[in-house]
């Protein structure tokens, strides 16, 4: 038996199915809220709420317990973009304006907006082509 | 590898602070804890700073200090740099990770044993959330922890080592190697220093001739639940040496209802958990400790190279004759 095979059979594994559940209902009541919210006001206010309340409770520090608890049904929607520039703001802020917070905030939701942008890119042009 | 015989070497005083969780946890007796991080600072930086201050000073205030030892995770040392700058004391900074602690005793021990110094202070410190920034996230960030990780404990622990006696001596060490066995998962950082802790032990007991007999038992630094399962198969498995006397300070610094996962991790665990639990158990005769590390660089680590470790032993014997 190699080393990997060893340290593998005596790590505890996540239980990938549970933690798929809970996001998938916690995900689904952020939609919920979010389609009622967009019926109240319109989708723009529903994205800027979600990211101030997100926003708010990074800030707070009680952000972090919620994805323990939520999984990843509060980081895949906007809540979690606005967590990840948040909290990385928040960890650099004591390196100053310029070389803590502006050169760092993008730290983690970098590549959200890079590979969204290529791959909007190349799924608009895709759909160019082919309408 | 190489054992170095001590007859010099003997543990005369220690002090230790401990962080907010740690306190909540097994080991009662440390002479402080935290009551929040920032220990009253504007960053966690600042508060690991302090609490290396605090400790040099109290050692300094009831011994004379020919040189500090020592070192911490911070980036080139930065903390610990920062807390000397006023000190004005011969100063040695050492790093490999979590096996610091072993690795300042060793070079400590090595230093009274010729008699080129008198008094020497061992320190190492760690900072919960200072780690976790320098080496992880953000530490707002929520990231999905796996079941398996340890976490690294807030803690300063000072030591002094003289060359008078004292009912502990420092007898001997190992110094290990740079030990690779392919593992590149970060989260798993027992599974990555299990077998540079398996060839100390086994080095350590060939170069003296002595079987885990001769021992009370083994203290590994922090290897935590999973590590230390893997310490006794690679014993088992790759040197034939089947023991159950082998313990685990960050597996044991934690409770359960903590929610700390494999347990706790950083090089203050070692004495943290030694100094303010095992020590006062007046029954030991003789111990290994072994200082257990991952040298874990982030850059090499995203460049998909496995993470090497590192283990140092030093074996203590405590006679309470002696004084």
């Amino acid at each position: 038996m190699s080393y990997q095979e060893l340290v593998d059979s005596v790590t505890p594994k996540e239980n990938k199915w549970k933690n798929m559940m809970i996001a998938f209902f916690s995900g689904g009541v952020m939609g919920l809220l979010s389609e009622l919210l967009v019926n109240v006001f319109d989708v723009n206010v529903m994205l800027i709420i979600w990211i101030v309340i997100a926003s708010i409770l990074t800030g707070m520090g009680v952000f972090d317990d919620f994805v323990d608890k939520f999984k990843m049904g509060v980081i895949i929607p906007i809540t979690g973009f606005s967590h990840s520039i948040t909290s990385s703001s928040i960890d650099y802020k004591s390196e100053g304006f310029i070389t803590g917070i502006g050169s760092n905030y993008m730290k983690l939701a970098g590549s959200v907006i890079l590979y969204g942008i290529v791959s909007a890119t190349i799924f608009a042009t895709i759909r160019g082509l082919l309408w | 590898m190489v054992t170095l015989k001590f007859n010099n070497s003997y543990i005369k005083s220690w002090y230790s602070i401990g962080g907010v969780d740690e306190e909540k946890g097994n080991i009662k007796d440390a002479d402080k804890y935290l009551s929040d991080l920032y220990y009253g600072e504007k960053t966690h930086e600042k508060a690991e700073i302090k609490m290396v201050e605090e400790v040099i000073t109290t050692m300094k205030k009831d011994n004379k200090i020919d040189l500090i030892i020592g070192g911490n995770l911070s980036n080139q040392l930065g903390t610990m740099n920062i807390a000397l700058r006023d000190i004005n004391t011969s100063f040695l900074g050492l790093y490999s990770a979590c096996a610091t602690f072993a690795e300042s005793v060793i070079n400590a021990s090595s230093l009274l044993q010729n008699k080129a110094i008198s008094n020497a202070l061992v320190i190492t410190n760690s900072h919960a959330l200072t780690s976790e920034r320098q080496f992880r996230f953000p530490v707002e960030y929520g990231s999905l922890k796996n079941c398996y990780t340890t976490n690294t404990i807030t803690a300063a622990v000072g030591v002094v080592l003289t060359n008078e006696k004292t009912p502990y001596k420092i007898s001997s060490a190992t110094i290990g190697g740079v030990v690779d066995y392919g593992i590149k998962d970060v989260a798993n950082m027992g599974a990555i220093m299990a077998p540079a802790a398996a060839l100390v032990i086994k080095e350590h007991l060939y170069n003296t001739n002595t079987t885990m007999d001769n021992y009370d038992y083994i203290l590994t630094g922090d290897l935590g639940n999973v590590g230390l399962t893997l310490l006794q198969s690679v014993l088992k498995d790759d040197y034939g040496i089947v023991t159950d006397k082998i313990m685990d300070a960050g597996s044991i610094i934690y409770k359960k209802s903590q929610n700390k996962c494999a347990g706790g991790s950083g090089p203050t665990c070692l004495p943290f958990a030694f100094f303010n639990r095992f020590i006062q158990d007046k029954k030991i005769k003789k111990v290994l400790l072994v200082g257990t590390g991952a040298l874990h660089n982030p850059t090499l680590v995203n460049q998909k190279n496995s993470i090497p470790s590192i283990a140092h032993l030093i074996e203590i014997e405590v006679n309470h004759d002696a004084n």
